[in-house]
């Protein structure tokens, strides 16, 4: 099994329903955020290229917060997605340092917090809270071993992107173009 | 042009729009660690060269000074952990892959043994001095019998311990500025070179300053060559790497960087060492306290600039 998310960059128009449902549905707390949205804009006016991105946690496949976690607190869980246990982190910040994509932050009680694609929901066979509340439905979910699965679907039929792969980290959110 | 923004309002506290998650603590840490481990390194190598009568300040008067800075740097560290409670977490586990899992371990071994050295010379420093127990004698004793071993495994300890306090940044391939494997030889010398000057500082003796100031003049040669190296690396490497190297290049820590590590940390020393060594009178203190100074400087520089650079996409 190998959880991954699809975003349509096409469909997405930058509302922040994702952001504002991940932070109701998590309990992130006041002036946090685990996903986020990037506007990009590329060109010469008139000429100008707009793509929104809905942002979080890559949950790679080679995730260097795993790797340098000295208590072990940052950890690959089933599908493969990554997780931090509160009670094991020393909030020593090290993984926080070692993802280029900055999506970890220190929570206010001293761990470190990110994007759990929402593993809560996903054990009971729903979506996580940004995919399900997604107005124009731009974000996908899914195992990507099952070819019919919804993300698998997605990145089928279209042209993607993952972010940094220059980084090596195997990043498993696909940026549909 | 090319812009980017966050537009869900996106502004976390320590990582927007700069990450800045590692303070003063850590370069602090680095600097007293890699301190720490110059003075037990050269401590150590004289005794297996037998060299203690000549050289009695660096095998004995200041790795006094070694548990003490060690002491503060892991106050620092303890001071920097946002979840302090469970900082035990990290003796449950060794995570190999993990650089800060390995420096907790030998700080966890290199701490009390630098203790024990310190008390093995205690009746030599002072001798007035008594350990009121017969068990301590004992175990004084047995350590004075196995000095040669146990100098061998301070030695190793402490390169474990120099190069660690390099590779804890170098680890990281998020930030382009710490991820290259010269940084840890580049802080392991720096550091030897700081414990070096601490024991010319302590020093009185005019022959053991001399030995010193040379070993020293070469360490600061390796590491003004492996500075080189690493800007070469930068420059000759992808557009992270190199804009990285820009931010010494002419960007924020230009004049940091060149002016306060490597003139007046580096250069400027070894001058006044090399001229101390050709007769001509220098204050003692000052070649020491400006490598101390430039060491603690670019520990400060590299840890801030470091967590500036980033991939871009």
């Amino acid at each position: 099994m190998r959880y991954a998310m699809a975003i349509d960059t096409n469909k997405c128009v930058g509302c922040g329903d994702c952001v504002v449902a991940c932070q109701t549905e998590n309990n992130v707390p006041h002036g946090y955020c685990r996903d986020w949205i990037v506007e990009n804009v590329e060109g010469t006016y008139p000429n100008l290229d707009l793509e929104f991105r809905s942002e979080r946690c890559n949950h790679c496949d080679n995730a260097p917060c795993v790797r340098c976690c000295p208590t072990g607190a940052s950890h690959i869980a089933e599908g493969g997605i990554v997780l931090v246990t509160h009670d094991e982190c020393i909030g020593c910040g090290a993984c926080i340092e070692s993802c280029p994509y900055d999506a970890r932050y220190p929570h206010p009680d001293g761990y470190v917090d990110k994007c759990t694609f929402c593993i809560h929901r996903v054990e009971k066979g729903q979506d996580p809270a940004c995919v399900a509340v997604c107005p124009t439905h731009c974000l996908h979910f899914g195992d990507l071993d099952d070819p019919n699965s919804e993300v698998s679907l997605a990145l089928k039929d279209r042209s993607w992107k993952v972010l940094a792969p220059e980084a090596g980290t195997k990043p498993q959110l696909y940026f549909l173009t | 042009m090319k812009e980017e923004l966050f537009v869900s309002g996106r502004n976390i506290p320590h990582i927007d729009p700069y990450l800045n998650i590692w303070h003063w603590q850590i370069p602090l840490y680095l600097f007293l660690g890699g301190l720490a481990a110059g003075i037990i390194f050269f401590a150590a190598y004289f005794v297996v060269r037998g060299k203690e009568k000549e050289m009695p300040a660096t095998v004995k008067w200041a790795t006094i000074i070694a548990p003490i800075v060690l002491v503060i740097g892991l106050g620092a560290l303890f001071w920097d952990l946002k979840h302090k409670l469970y900082f035990w977490q990290l003796y449950t586990t060794i995570r190999f892959t993990s650089p800060m899992s390995w420096g907790a371990w030998t700080l966890m071994a290199i701490t009390p043994l630098s203790i024990v050295w310190v008390a093995s010379y205690m009746k030599e420093m002072f001798p007035r001095w008594d350990w009121k127990f017969d068990f301590l004698n004992q175990f004084e004793a047995w350590v004075i019998k196995y000095r040669i071993p146990f100098a061998w495994i301070m030695m190793i300890l402490a390169i474990i311990l120099g190069v660690y306090t390099g590779i804890l940044l170098s680890a990281f391939n998020a930030r382009p500025l710490w991820n290259t494997s010269i940084l840890g030889p580049l802080f392991l010398v720096s550091g030897f070179s700081t414990g070096l000057a601490t024991a010319m500082w302590v020093s009185n003796d005019e022959y053991e300053r001399k030995v010193l100031s040379r070993i020293d003049l070469i360490f600061i040669a390796v590491e003004l060559f492996l500075i080189v190296h690493l800007f070469m690396g930068f420059m000759a490497g992808t557009a992270v790497k190199m804009e990285a190297a820009q931010l010494f290049l002419g960007g924020e820590f230009t004049v940091s960087f060149w002016v306060f590590v490597v003139i007046l940390g580096l250069v400027f020393p070894a001058t006044l060492e090399t001229l101390e060594l050709w007769g001509y009178h220098v204050p003692k203190w000052v070649p020491p306290f400006l490598i101390l100074f430039g060491g603690l400087m670019f520990r400060f520089v590299m840890v801030e600039a470091g967590q500036i650079t980033r991939f871009l996409y």
